[in-house]
């Protein structure tokens, strides 16, 4: 039995599935943007899986234009953090509640 | 088992610790480096899928970009270890269990749900496949409108990241 596919989505899907649980349980925000980063790479897996599975490049391309918006988003992600640690001297999402009440 | 078997569990096995290591590790530092670590078994996992220009990307952009920037920030702001957080004892695990559940159960469904996913790769891949001189001219001529606006979106996001770091406008 040779690798298929299914071997690919299912590692990207077991990928996405810890990005994921990451997200929820993880409290401090620069952890929740890697986790962020898993996910991206989980779906960039699966779109690279598909692009070799039918031979058609187009898969790279849209797996690129994620890694581009990735490295965008990490950009004015991570200056958005230091801005706020500055303010908050806190990077707890339990500590960033300045739209309460 | 053929030798590209062993290589795919290999890799797949280094980047799923790789991802539970950033979930599990309480300093980020040692987050982001396993973060690193499993990018680099992705990587190979690209050149297992004749992705070899997107291996190389992946390296140079996530490993050594984005990485380098996300350590650069963590040892900016130094965090001591009373400002990781109490050690107390959450409901966010289960929580997060349950998250588990959900995302992977509907993933696997969708995924299983692909008419053909258990069929094998096709063996004739072509030798330009996933070279850069077949990404470049993609990139040139049917995605010229993606590339493009990519760019700008970079532009804007130096741009945005300057404006948002500094102290006063």
């Amino acid at each position: 039995m040779s690798l298929t596919l299914e071997h690919y989505l299912l590692l990207s899907a077991a990928l996405f599935t810890i990005g994921a649980v990451g997200l929820v349980t993880r409290r401090n925000v620069i952890v929740l943007f890697m986790c962020v980063e898993i996910m991206l790479n989980a779906a960039n897996l699966a779109l690279i899986a598909f692009s070799r599975f039918h031979l058609v490049a187009d898969g790279q391309m849209f797996a690129f234009t994620v890694m581009a918006v990735a490295a965008a988003e990490a950009g004015i992600g991570l200056a958005i953090m230091v801005n706020i640690f500055r303010h908050k001297k806190s990077l707890l999402v339990d500590d960033l509640n300045v739209f309460k009440n | 088992m053929t030798v590209e078997q062993v290589l795919f569990y290999l890799f797949a096995v280094g980047a799923i610790a790789g991802c539970s290591g950033v979930v599990l590790s309480r300093n980020p530092i040692n987050s982001a480096v396993s973060l690193v670590a499993a990018f680099f078994f992705l990587a190979g996992n690209y050149v297992l899928l004749h992705a070899n220009f997107m291996a190389i990307v992946q390296i140079l952009v996530y490993a050594g970009a984005i990485m380098v920037l996300f350590l650069f920030v963590l040892m900016l702001l130094n965090q001591r270890d009373e400002e990781l957080g109490p050690r107390k004892v959450s409901i966010a695990p289960l929580l997060g269990m349950f998250a588990a559940a959900v995302v992977s159960v509907s993933i696997g469904a969708g995924f299983m749900s692909y008419r053909n996913a258990t069929a094998n790769f096709p063996t004739d891949v072509p030798l330009s496949f996933g070279t850069a001189e077949q990404i470049g001219r993609s990139l040139m001529t049917t995605h010229l409108l993606p590339f493009e606006l990519v760019s700008l979106l970079l532009l804007i996001g130096i741009v945005s990241a300057v404006v948002v770091a500094k102290r006063r406008l």
